[in-house]
This record gives C-alpha cells, sequence and structure tokens, in this order.
C-alpha cells in the first residue's frame, strides 16, 4: 500500500505503483506497463484537450516506467507543455522529467529553453529555482549557449534571493565544467569571490564549490579568494558549535563548508602574507587540537564530521609541505588512527599517510609505523584496506627498510587476494630493483616472485631481470647457477623456464662447472617442445620474444650436447626439437626493450591512482639506477640489429608470403608441398610447411626455384667474388658483435663475436635451411692483399656434411697485429642438390673491434684535442641522417662501436663526445671523435682525430654509414 | 544511486553518459557493493571513481566521487540526505522512496545540484520543499475536483 505522505495528488500514480509491485513476473510486469503505456498514448493522441492534472499524472507515470528500466519514445511534448503551466507541481514534474529524460532533438531544446527563459525572468524565486535546477541537471551545450550569460548576471545581482543565488552558482559551475568556453570571465568574477563573505552559509557553501573550480582553472584572477577563505575559516574553525544554528552538523560548525575551504586553499601555494599565513596556520593547529579532544558526542557523524576536517586540513598540510611541525603531528595522528576500530578511519589514515612518506619532513615518522602497517597487511578482512597498506609499505620504502617490506610483501603475496597480486608483484619488482644494493638479492627476489606468484608477474617483469642480468657482468654468473638451481624443482612456473632458458642460453657457459642435470634439461624440454610446434604452425602468431626465448634456451642446450659426453639421449631430443625452429631466432638477440626501465613503472602508474607522488619521486630514483645498471643500452641497439636481420634479407619471398623469411622451411612436408616437390623436383625436396595458400605457396616455391638455380650458375670451383651487398652487410657489424650476417633460401649465417684487447673470437653458425643435406660444405677464411701482414684470422675446418634443418658451428681466432683497413673474406662452398654453391663475404671484422674505452674529463679531452692538430690526424665528413635522430639509438651505436660516450665534456649538450685506444699488437692508437648533429638539416658533422691518420680515415668512413 | 538487493530505487546522474553506460555502470556497481560484507569500510576504488556508500536497514545509498573528494563529508551527506528523507516523510522507508520518487528527487535538488552540496541546513532544505507543498495544497482543491469531473464523466 502506498504511504501516507503529505501533499500527495496523484492516487493514478499510486495505483499503478503499486499493480507493478503486486506483479508476480517480470512478463506481468512488462505486461502491466505496456498496457499503461498504451493508455497513456491513446490520452495524449486523443481528441479532446487533456487538463494540467492528467497530462502531470501521465508524465510522471512515463518517467516511473523509465525509472523501472524501460524506453520511453514519447511524452516529451507534454512534459514541456507543464513547464509553462503556472502551477507549481505541474512545472516541478515537467521539469523532472526534463532533467530526467532529455533528449537531444533541437526543436525540443529550443521550447524547454523558451520555458526556461520565461521562469527565469518571473521574479518567482521558486519558479527560478526550478529552472535553475533543469539547467545544472541537463547541462547540456545548448543550454549553456542560451544561458551562461544570464547566470553569472542573477548569480551577483543585489536583489536575488539567496535560495536563488545558491542554485545559480552551483548551476554556473555546471555549464563551466561541460563548456567552460561559453562561461566568459568579467566583471562579475571579482563580485563572486566576495561572496565568501555572504552572511548567508547556504550561499556561501554553494559558491565556493564554483570558485574552487574556477580558481583551478584561472588561479591568479581569483587569487584574492584566498585571504578570504583564510579568515571564513578562522571564524568556523573558533566558533563555539552552536554559534552556526543549523549549519553545525552533530556538534561540529559547518563540516561541509569548512572542507570546501580547505580544498580551495589546496588550489594555491601558502599565503605570502605573513599575517595570512600565521592565521592558516593557527586554523590549522586549532583543527589538530581538536580532533584530539574527547568527542562531545558518541554518534559516528560527530566523528566523521570532525575527521572530515581533519584529513582535509591534513591534504593542506601535505599539499603546502612546508610545516615540518605540522607534518610530523598530522602523521602522529594518523599513527593514532591506524589501529583505530572503525575501518573506515583506518583506510583513510593508510592513504593519507601515503602522501606524508613522500615528504622528506614525515618521511622518518611514517617509517616509524611499519610494524603495524605490516601487521595491517596480514590481519585486515577488507581487502581494500590490505591494499592501502602494501601501497602505504611501498611509498615508506627506502634503503633502510627495504629488505623488511620486501620480504614482507613476498610473504604476503602468497595469500593475497587475487584482485591485488599483480600490482602488488610490479611494486616489489619496482622496490626489488630500485633499492638493490646487492643484484644477488634482486635475483633472489625476482625468482621467489616467480615461484609464489608465477601467473601475475607479467612480461615487463621478467624481461627486466633479464635486461639487468645481462648488463651487469657481477651478477651473471650468480643469476645462471640459481635458475640452474631453480629450474631443478619438481614444478616450475613457465614464466620461471623462459627466464631459466634465456639466462643459461646467454650465460650457461658461466656455469659449466655444476654436474649435468637431467631434470633441467627435461623442464625445458617440456617447454620447449610445444613451443617448437606452435612455432612451426603459425609463425606469425607467435610472439617474437617467446621465439627467442625458446630459441636461447635452445642454444644452450645445444652448447650443452656440445661439452656433455654423456648426454646422447638429449642429443635426440635437441635435435628433434631444434630441427623444427628457424635457426635464425637462435641468435637473435633478445628483442628490444623499447621502454626502458619505466615500463614496470610505467604499467604500476597505468593501474594506480593515489600514490602517484610516490611514483614520480621514484622515477627520480630509477634514473640514477637505470644508469648505475647500464640501463636501456640494450634496447636501442637490439631494435636497430632486429631491423638490420629484416634489411639483411635478401630473399624477396618474405615480401610475397608476408611473412619472414627465417619461415620454417624443412619442417613436416605438407601435402601442397610433396605436390610441388614433383614439379620442381630439381629444385630438391625442400617444402615450407607454413604455406598460407596455394598461390603464395606457387610463387614462394617459384623463387625458391629461381634463386637456386641462380646461386648455382657459377659453376667454377674459384671462389666466388664477393656479393655486391657484401660491404652493405659489414656496416651493420659495425656496432654490433652478435647478429644475422647472411641468409638466403639455403642458407643463414650467424655470428657472435667478442674481442678483447688486440685479440678476437668469432662463432660463425651455419644453418642449413633446407631439408637437404648440404655436401662438401668448406669454408675459407682470407685475408686478402695488404691486409695480409695486418690481420691474423686462424679458424679450424668444418665438417663437409650439413644435414637439413641442422646448423653447425665454426670459431675463429682473430689477432689484430697493426691497424688496418680492408675485412677479410669468407668464402663458403657446398653442394646442394648436386649443385654448387659457392659464395663469399666479408666478415665484420672493423679496426673499432679493438677499442678501450677510455674516460676522461673534459679538460683532458680538449688537451689531447688540441695535441691531435695535425691535418692528416683528422678527418672528418658531413652527411646526411639516413635514420632517425634518435638521441638514444645514437648513443648506443657510439657505444657499440666500442668507444667511452663521454658526458659534460661537449659545451654544447647536443654533441657527443668518444674517447678510446685502438689495441694493436705493435701500437696503441688513440682516438677521439665529436659528432654534432643538426636536427633541423637532419645532417651530422663527424670529426675524428687519430694519432694514425690511416685510422681516422677508416674510422669515418664506418661510422658515416652508420647514422 | 541508491540501491536495494539489485533494485534500482533512486538515480541521480551528474555526468552526461548514454542510457547504456547508465545501465552498465549501476550493474557493475550493484554487483560491487552489494557484494561487501557488513564490517568492510565504507570506501572502496572502483574504476578510477572512489565509491562512498552506507547502508540503511534495506537500502544501500552510494555515491561514486572522484578520487580527490574527502570520504568521510560525502559519506555524511548521504546520512544528511537520510536525515532529510526521513523528516520529511516522517520516519522514512523504501516504501516512501518507490511510491513519492519524485518528491526524493525533488529533495536531493534542494540539497545537492551538479553533485555540489547546496544547502546543508536541513531546515532550510525542508523550507524549500514545504513551501513548494504549500503551494500544491493550495492548487489541490482544484485538482480533486476536477478529478471528480473526470471520474463522474467515466
Amino acid at each position: 500500500m502506498p504511504a501516507v505522505s503529505k501533499g500527495d495528488g496523484m492516487r493514478g500514480l499510486a495505483v499503478f505503483i503499486s499493480d507493478i509491485r503486486n506483479c508476480k513476473s517480470k512478463e506481468a510486469e512488462i505486461k502491466r506497463i505496456n498496457k499503461e503505456l498504451a493508455n497513456i498514448r491513446s490520452k495524449f493522441k486523443g481528441d479532446k484537450a487533456l487538463d494540467g492534472y492528467s497530462k502531470k499524472k501521465y508524465v510522471c507515470k512515463l518517467l516511473f516506467i523509465f525509472l523501472l528500466g524501460h524506453d520511453i519514445d514519447f511524452g516529451h511534448m507534454e512534459a514541456v507543455n507543464l513547464l509553462s503551466s503556472n502551477k507549481y507541481t505541474e512545472k516541478q514534474i515537467g521539469y523532472l522529467f526534463i532533467s530526467v529524460l532529455v533528449n537531444s532533438n533541437s526543436e525540443l531544446i529550443r521550447l524547454i529553453n523558451n520555458a526556461i527563459k520565461n521562469d527565469l525572468s518571473s521574479r518567482n524565486p521558486t519558479f527560478m529555482c526550478l529552472a535553475l535546477h533543469c539547467i545544472a541537471n541537463v547541462g547540456s551545450r545548448e543550454m549553456a549557449e542560451a544561458f551562461a550569460s544570464e547566470i553569472p548576471r542573477i548569480l551577483v545581482a543585489g536583489d536575488t534571493m539567496d535560495s536563488v543565488k545558491q542554485s545559480a552558482a552551483l548551476c554556473l559551475l555546471r555549464l563551466y565544467k561541460t563548456s567552460p568556453d561559453l562561461v566568459l570571465m568579467g566583471e562579475w568574477t571579482s563580485r563572486v569571490v566576495h561572496l565568501l563573505n555572504d552572511q548567508h552559509m547556504g550561499v556561501v557553501t554553494a559558491a565556493i564549490s564554483l570558485i574552487t573550480c574556477l580558481s583551478q582553472k584561472n588561479p591568479d584572477e581569483f587569487k584574492t579568494c584566498v585571504s578570504l577563505a583564510v579568515s571564513r575559516l578562522s571564524r568556523i574553525v573558533s566558533s563555539a558549535s552552536t554559534d552556526l544554528q543549523d549549519y553545525t552538523y552533530y556538534f561540529v560548525p559547518a563540516p561541509w563548508l569548512s572542507c570546501k575551504l580547505l580544498r580551495l586553499l589546496q588550489c594555491y601555494p601558502p599565503p605570502e602574507d605573513g599575517a595570512v599565513k600565521g592565521r592558516l596556520v593557527e586554523c590549522l593547529e586549532t583543527i589538530l587540537n581538536k580532533a584530539q579532544e574527547p568527542p562531545k558526542s558518541k554518534k559516528v557523524q560527530h566523528s566523521n564530521a570532525k575527521n572530515a576536517i581533519l584529513f582535509e586540513a591534513i591534504s593542506l598540510i601535505i599539499h603546502y609541505d612546508s610545516e615540518p611541525n605540522l607534518l610530523v603531528r598530522a602523521c602522529n595522528q594518523l599513527g593514532q588512527f591506524l589501529q583505530h576500530r572503525e575501518t573506515n578511519l583506518r583506510y583513510l589514515a593508510l592513504e593519507s599517510m601515503c602522501t606524508l612518506a613522500s615528504s622528506e619532513f614525515s618521511h622518518e615518522a611514517v617509517k616509524t609505523h611499519i610494524e603495524t602497517v605490516i601487521n595491517a597487511l596480514k590481519t585486515e578482512r577488507d581487502v581494500s584496506v590490505r591494499q592501502r597498506a602494501a601501497d602505504l609499505l611501498y611509498a615508506m620504502c627506502d634503503r633502510s627498510n627495504a629488505k623488511q617490506i620486501v620480504a614482507e610483501m613476498l610473504s604476503y603475496l602468497e595469500t593475497a587476494d587475487y584482485s591485488i597480486r599483480e600490482e602488488m608483484v610490479l611494486k616489489v619488482a619496482i622496490l626489488a630493483e630500485k633499492y638493490a644494493v646487492d643484484y644477488s638479492w634482486y635475483v633472489d627476489t625476482i625468482l621467489n616472485l616467480i615461484r609464489i606468484a608465477g601467473d601475475y608477474v607479467s612480461e615487463e617483469v621478467w624481461y627486466r631481470v633479464i635486461q639487468i642480468v645481462i648488463n651487469r657482468d657481477d651478477v651473471q654468473g650468480y643469476a645462471a647457477k640459481t635458475v640452474f638451481e631453480a629450474l631443478q624443482a619438481p614444478a616450475c612456473h613457465e614464466n620461471m623456464v623462459k627466464v631459466g632458458g634465456y639466462i643459461l642460453g646467454e650465460f650457461g657457459n658461466l656455469i659449466a662447472e655444476l654436474p649435468f642435470s637431467g631434470p633441467v634439461v627435461t623442464v625445458l624440454f617440456c617447454h620447449l617442445a610445444p613451443c617448437s610446434s606452435t612455432f612451426s604452425q603459425r609463425p606469425r602468431r607467435l610472439s617474437k620474444r617467446c621465439c627467442a626465448v625458446t630459441a636461447r634456451s635452445m642454444s644452450w642446450l645445444v652448447h650443452l650436447q656440445q661439452t656433455v659426453h654423456n648426454s646422447d639421449q638429449y642429443y635426440v631430443q635437441t635435435s628433434e626439437v631444434v630441427s623444427p625452429v628457424p635457426q635464425a631466432t637462435v641468435l637473435e638477440e633478445m628483442p628490444p626493450f623499447p621502454e626502458r626501465e619505466s615500463s614496470i613503472l610505467a604499467k604500476l602508474k597505468k593501474k594506480k591512482g593515489p600514490g602517484a607522488v610516490s611514483v614520480t619521486e621514484l622515477e627520480d630514483g630509477k634514473r640514477e639506477g637505470g644508469e648505475l645498471n647500464g640501463g636501456g643500452e640494450r634496447g636501442p641497439e637490439t631494435a636497430a640489429m632486429a631491423s638490420c636481420v629484416s634489411q639483411s634479407t635478401p630473399s624477396p619471398s618474405a615480401d610475397l608470403l608476408g611473412i619472414r623469411s627465417v619461415a620454417p622451411v624443412g619442417a613436416s612436408l605438407s601435402s601442397a608441398g610433396s605436390l610441388l616437390v614433383d614439379v620442381f623436383s630439381e629444385a630438391g625436396p625442400a617444402a615450407p610447411s607454413a604455406a598460407v595458400n596455394d598461390d603464395g605457396f606457387l610463387r614462394y616455391k617459384a623463387v625458391l626455384w629461381l634463386s637456386s638455380c641462380k646461386v648455382s650458375a657459377p659453376p667454377s670451383e674459384d671462389p666466388a667474388p664477393p656479393l655486391s651487398e657484401a660491404d652493405e652487410l659489414l656496416d651493420k657489424f659495425v656496432c654490433k658483435n652478435n647478429g644475422v650476417l647472411f641468409e638466403n633460401q639455403l642458407l643463414q649465417i650467424g655470428i657472435k663475436s667478442e674481442y678483447r684487447q688486440n685479440l678476437g673470437r668469432m662463432y660463425l653458425f651455419y644453418g642449413n635451411k633446407t631439408s637437404v643435406q648440404f655436401a662438401s660444405f668448406t669454408t675459407t677464411v682470407s685475408c686478402p692483399g695488404e691486409l695480409q701482414p695486418q690481420l691474423n684470422v686462424q679458424s679450424k675446418p668444418v665438417e663437409p656434411l650439413v644435414e637439413g634443418g641442422a646448423q653447425i658451428q665454426q670459431v675463429l681466432n682473430i689477432e689484430c697485429i697493426t691497424d688496418f683497413s680492408e675485412a677479410p673474406l669468407l668464402n663458403i662452398k657446398f653442394r646442394y642438390g648436386g649443385a654448387l654453391q659457392n659464395l663469399t663475404l666479408k666478415l665484420p671484422v672493423t679496426i673499432n673491434k679493438f677499442f678501450q674505452p677510455t674516460e676522461m674529463a673534459s679538460q683532458d679531452f680538449f688537451q689531447r684535442w688540441k695535441q691531435l692538430s695535425q691535418p692528416q690526424q683528422e678527418a672528418q665528413k658531413i652527411f646526411k641522417a639516413s635514420h632517425g635522430m634518435d638521441t638514444e639509438v645514437i648513443k648506443a651505436k657510439l657505444l657499440g662501436l666500442g668507444m667511452a660516450l663521454l658526458d659534460n665534456v661537449d659545451p654544447n649538450p647536443e654533441n657527443y663526445v668518444c674517447a678510446g685506444v685502438i689495441q694493436t699488437k705493435g701500437q696503441q692508437v688513440g682516438c677521439l671523435l665529436r659528432l654534432e648533429p643538426n636536427a633541423q638539416a637532419q645532417m651530422y658533422r663527424l670529426t675524428l682525430r687519430c694519432s694514425k691518420d690511416l685510422v681516422s680515415r677508416r674510422l669515418c668512413e664506418l661510422l658515416a654509414q652508420q647514422f | 544511486m541508491r540501491i536495494r538487493q539489485g533494485k534500482l530505487r533512486l538515480q541521480k546522474w551528474y555526468v552526461p553518459l548514454s542510457d547504456k553506460e547508465k545501465k552498465k555502470i549501476t550493474r557493475e556497481l550493484v554487483q560491487t557493493v552489494l557484494a561487501r560484507k557488513p564490517k568492510m569500510c565504507s570506501f572502496l576504488e572502483w574504476r578510477d571513481l572512489k565509491i562512498v556508500y552506507k547502508r540503511y536497514a534495506s537500502l544501500y545509498f552510494c555515491c561514486a566521487t572522484e578520487g580527490q573528494d574527502n570520504e568521510l563529508i560525502t559519506l555524511e551527506i548521504i546520512h544528511r540526505y537520510v536525515e532529510l528523507l526521513d523528516k520529511y516523510f516522517g520516519s522514512v522507508c523504501e516504501l516512501d522512496i518507490i511510491f513519492n520518487f519524485e518528491k526524493a528527487y525533488f529533495i536531493l535538488d534542494e540539497f545537492l545540484l551538479g553533485g555540489e552540496a547546496q544547502e546543508t541546513s536541513k531546515k532550510n532544505v525542508l523550507k524549500a520543499i514545504e513551501q513548494a507543498d504549500l503551494l500544491q495544497e493550495n492548487e489541490m482543491g482544484l485538482f480533486y475536483a476536477l478529478l471528480a469531473a473526470v471520474s463522474t464523466l467515466n
């Protein structure tokens, strides 16, 4: 039954609502509603003009139906008609309907606006308020256009009633929020500020919301509000609880207004005027004192209102961040709340302390509560409170307590709610990295992280640990040993296998002395086998990184299999697994880490609103950390390399098929494959399994056949002349040591090399991309002409047979006798399907490989620069940038060159300055480099000065191709 | 927004959203809030908003605020609104809000406008509403007359 209430005049509506409530099922409800809709429709369409009351009643019923969740597509016109009624209740229902159900029918908007205009000029305050409420509720652009200039006038007019002023202020605020461009500042703005002094508390309460919003956008125009706000606040804070009559809420004077005043002050820096500032500090102290007083009421409303003001005051204190006393006091008071019986207060105290932790004045005070916060993390029943505790631990973490906090977070992770695990993992990872003094602790922490919450360890986290291990020599052996041990566990998380595979692939050689472990190999196999099969089926879908990881661990396995003699059983498995995987990826470096160390942070930022302050602060810290770790050096280098790899692919089939030419040739024969084998039998039974469609496949085959014809064209047994692109291939390796040197349809040659002093060792990997054996496989390295006495290259012969899909390795030992300019040649000959293949490449051994970086101060640099002043000692080139002029890429290349990149040497920070010494057997050649980019012209000027003039010229030539 | 056992009794939006978005948000929010246990805190982060809610008998009152807003004072906004309803209807119950939803809206509009407190004094809000009721009662005689006329015609 309808409850009886005052002034209820719509019996029909009550009956209808009762009917709906009595409906037993959804169907019955819909039936009743449809009946009512039909009834209302017929009434509205009827010939007889409806009286105002009926119109009101039906419009109200429509509104009710709409609020139940049904669509309403008529009745708008009737509602608009109600607006022009001079009966208050009809007008009121009309406005309510419009507010709830407005649509952007332009004809209707015009009518509505007309009605509003009439009411605004009616001088009847209740009508004016209704119209203002409607504008504030709808807040559409059309309304802003119509009324944005009218409302400020109403707001500041001397004869406007208080209630209308209140509505006008908030109405204007709404319009300003939706269409700030239409609310023009003007003479009214200064008068609005003075509403803070209004006698009517309601007017101040409404006006301050408007003023706060306007101040945020136009701080200068409104800065006079600061002193007014302070004096208003001071009056409220010092008033007795009865002074403000009905604006006192449970013995707290004007809590809403107080909060808003404190919020307004947070739009500005601390007041400059000493008197104003003194008064404000006094207010803040009073608020802190009052919060300590015994409560005047046991009601929760009393304490809530009081504490709402306290928290807002603390926000202001934190915002100013200049009053150490107040900050520490705030921290102590929040500390009391940490153990309060009200969950709400514990939550807010944790949240507020998070921001206090970022202030230098209160950081230490916050840290004293560490045990309480850890306890909260363990015992709070509400996940949102636990999350705040975790946030606070994160914010209060520094070098002194990092180990404790990280350990607590890790142990919490074991039982943490699923909803916050991912974020916790990110936090642990960031803290472990930021405060790692000892990187073996960092490695342990991340491995624990994977062990405890492997599913929540995102790619960013486990890439990062690899990135750091790669950049820090001191931890590589430890990392390899630790993952090796971790992989022996009975069950390993997939991410552990990935990290393990990568680290062992890269640094497995550092733990060669450890006993051969069957379980580890099995674990890797279990993971790799499905990976490699996915690879051969869907090469494009598989992420590049995943391939790289797979391939990495594979290379370690290959390495194992070569070094460990009693592993025959694994040998079989290895070749099974290895064969379908393109050899290229084995050598490919980890794809670039695009966002450097900030990717984890970026992720956390995306997830988190609060705590943003500490994130920014953390980033500053990280920058140092990043440099310490050698940060993202690897990123750009590998990025550059990845592009080199794809460029150095001479095969046009990549484009044809839309897959990379490293596509698995030599995997299982597809049915289409065997068909084509017959057609192109002279090309040998090579059959790509990854054929996407017949058409593409045919073209692919054709290209393959043609290219094999071309390669087999010179039947001569003499070494072929170097390939036309040999120089270009060489250039790719000036600034890096590893990668794919050459690739065609049959063969892929990868290189890994390392240099110390005047010595170098190069590993060449020859991969047979077909499924057919290469016979009489021979390679010859030669130093032509004048290179002969300058460079000594020794190689061991290779196995004459290379099985289909297999890869063989060759080691070259290199010694630099004296400086040189030419490159040694590598000739490869083999028989493929009877045809002799003969090709010659230039080996990427360039003079810069023997650089030792030399650090020096600015003064020393210029002194030496001047010493090398003979004209022939200098080589200079001005050339157009052929790649982007990205600073990081340039830096990475210069570092890859082998020289030391010197900071703060060149007076122009845009320029790059490097120094290094080339080590040859007989002598050392000092080299200085200066690279001056001109971003506007997209040009560089490169200058080299070396103690040997030929070296200057050669380096200049080599480098000019790199940028 | 006010809800009970998944049924929305009253909703007020202070940001422009399409009906579809509104329905989606309501559904998600109702689920989230109803899943909370009694002793949990009254605030929770939801999307990039902060939800402040309080339960009164069978009704949950929820406000979605921006992250920066003062949670405790929002909680008291809810309480003050409930007090207003209580004072107006005299010991308010859910049925009052169902049958007099339009009044609940009018009271809300006097108290909050555009999402900001317009008038925090209980007396002043109710004065405004009662003034309106007075206007309504003055018109009432006329309405009943008309209603009677209509019913005799039918």
